[in-house]
């Protein structure tokens, strides 16, 4: 007897599918993902998700989150990120501290594995959602992330 | 009144024939129409074929919540026309180790098997251009041709891919195609004729055949549907192409325009299906409860097109929705299910008629 309701349970999970599908088909005038990319350049915004490059954010008083601990260097498997960093003298308490000089990201050779953004302890780095990122020279591609004359924020490192 | 008749075809094909035969003695004139004929069928269905593709590019498209071609032409209508003309345009390319006359050969096995079939087809009363008493049976037999061409195909190819997608298509047409007759004959039961146009007839009082035959009808509906997908191989049962396994199967060393012949002929196969499908079960060119009956002028065709298309459509559902069979499944669904069902089926259909329980 199980042959028939074999052939019963087939033709229902079959239709499952096809009511599944056909729900796709009528709702695709509404809801199509795709996107007519040089038409819509205008209003075209990506998904959060999206990992357009690697960014260091900068708050109004051009101050980051960088320490200059160089976990992200140490986890990026092709070495795309180079920091160079300095010892200054903490001007208030009067001990050496590190802190970045260049934050180097190079984004051509950047495989967008996003190690480096989970290795940062303190979230300075972050995923960007660009992706008009063609250049004509590729020495573009090497970027310095932190801005010029900014500093870390104070307290970070503690 | 005049313009809204020439709609129909009949008077078209009259007013040719009837000049034909003013210019010129009777038998060139029976040979110069016929050859009308095959080249009016033939631009028909070359341009049908690539809506086809069209249409089946959408809907992918739209099942895949994609919006699909939208770029050459308003609502990217031409896009396929552009294809073609890619295609025509492109080399003939194929390797040296091919046996060039089977190699060339099989594409033309393939289109003219599906072209072939066209011809028996009732598309409105008037509308048909080759009316034999034995069109059902005509049908089954000209569609199996097809196989030869794609055996043929990878055959010559001298291709490891293409000859095992070959011999996929020749076990699973061997297999479907008797689920195919099966559940013809099913409802031959019912009509009692081969005929096609004499079919269409026996449901202009009764209703259509599907009705007709309520149970067992449905049944065989649902078989043919099943086996007429495999017998087109398309997906799920396109293990004769198996992108994923086979390049592209049987094809894999054709190029331009016999590729082409190739695709063609698989949206044709389709439409041949549907039409049987159409004619068999759902009244062909009759309009649903006579609605246009006794309207002298409205094109039949319309009728038979939209259930054809309709047909299809659950075609291409079935395409992408379901997963492609493994071949001992493909196997087991015929010899196992699908035969057994069809034979208690056709039993059914006997009682059935036999105790006169038909609507
Ligand atoms: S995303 Fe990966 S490859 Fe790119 S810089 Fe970060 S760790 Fe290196
Ligand atoms: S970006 Fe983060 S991980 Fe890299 S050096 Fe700065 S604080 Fe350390």
């Amino acid at each position: 007897m199980s042959y028939f309701s074999d052939i019963y349970k087939g033709i229902k999970t079959l239709l499952t599918g096809m009511s599944v599908t056909g729900g796709y088909f009528i709702r695709a005038r509404k809801g199509a993902i795709t996107q007519q990319y040089p038409d819509n350049r205008e209003t075209l915004k990506m998904f959060d998700r999206f990992r357009g490059e690697v960014v260091m954010p900068h708050n109004a008083d051009n101050r980051h989150y960088c320490t200059g601990c160089q976990a992200c260097e140490i986890a990026c498997p092709n070495g795309s990120i180079e920091i160079i960093w300095d010892r200054v003298v903490d001007p208030e308490t009067g001990k050496k501290k590190k802190e970045i000089d260049k934050h180097i990201y190079h984004l051509a050779m950047c495989t967008m594995c996003g190690l480096c953004i989970e290795a940062c302890p303190t979230n300075a780095i972050v995923w960007a959602q660009n992706y008009e990122n063609s250049v004509y020279d590729r020495s573009k591609l090497t970027k310095i992330l932190n801005q010029p004359g900014s500093s870390v924020l104070d307290g970070i490192e503690d | 009144m005049n313009f809204l008749q020439m709609i129909i075809p009949l008077n078209i094909t009259k007013t040719i024939s009837d000049w034909i035969y003013s210019i010129m003695p009777e038998t060139a004139a029976s040979y110069t129409i016929m050859v009308v004929i095959a080249v009016a069928y033939l631009a028909l269905f070359a341009v049908a074929g690539l809506y086809l593709v069209l249409l089946e590019r959408k809907v992918a498209a739209w099942f895949q919540l994609r919006i699909g071609p939208n770029r050459v032409g308003p609502w990217g209508l031409l896009q396929t026309m552009a294809d073609a003309l890619k295609l025509v345009s492109k080399e003939l390319t194929s390797t040296t180790k091919i046996d060039k006359f089977l190699y060339n050969l099989a594409p033309y096995f393939v289109i003219v098997a599906a072209l072939m079939a066209m011809a028996v087809f009732p598309f409105s009363k008037q509308f048909q251009a080759f009316d034999i008493n034995i069109g059902v049976f005509f049908l089954i037999a000209i569609s199996s041709i097809g196989v030869i061409g794609i055996l043929l195909a990878g055959w010559s190819s001298n291709n490891k891919f293409a000859l095992i997608g070959a011999m996929r298509s020749g076990l699973q047409t061997i297999s479907y195609e008797l689920s195919v007759g099966l559940s013809i004959l099913t409802m031959v039961l019912l009509t009692g004729t081969l005929q096609l146009s004499e079919i269409i007839e026996a449901q202009r009082t009764g209703g259509w055949l599907i009705l007709q035959g309520h149970i067992p009808s449905v049944i065989a509906f649902m078989i043919f549907m099943i086996a007429g997908t495999a017998e087109t191989n398309r997906a799920p049962f396109d293990l004769v192409e198996a992108e994923s396994e086979l390049g592209a199967g049987f094809h894999t060393e054709y190029s331009g325009m016999k590729f082409a012949y190739f695709f063609l002929a698989e949206f044709i196969n389709m439409f041949i299906i549907s039409s049987i499908a159409v004619v068999l079960f759902f009244g062909g060119w009759l309009s649903p409860f006579g609605i246009t009956e006794n309207i002298a002028w409205f094109p039949e065709v319309i009728w038979f097109l939209i259930k054809v298309l309709g047909l299809i459509f659950l075609m291409m559902w079935f395409r992408w929705t379901f997963p492609r069979l493994r071949v001992d499944q493909l196997l087991t669904l015929e010899w196992k299910y699908l035969l057994p069902l069809n034979l208690m089926n056709l039993m059914l259909m006997a009682i059935v008629i036999w105790l006169n329980w038909t609507i």
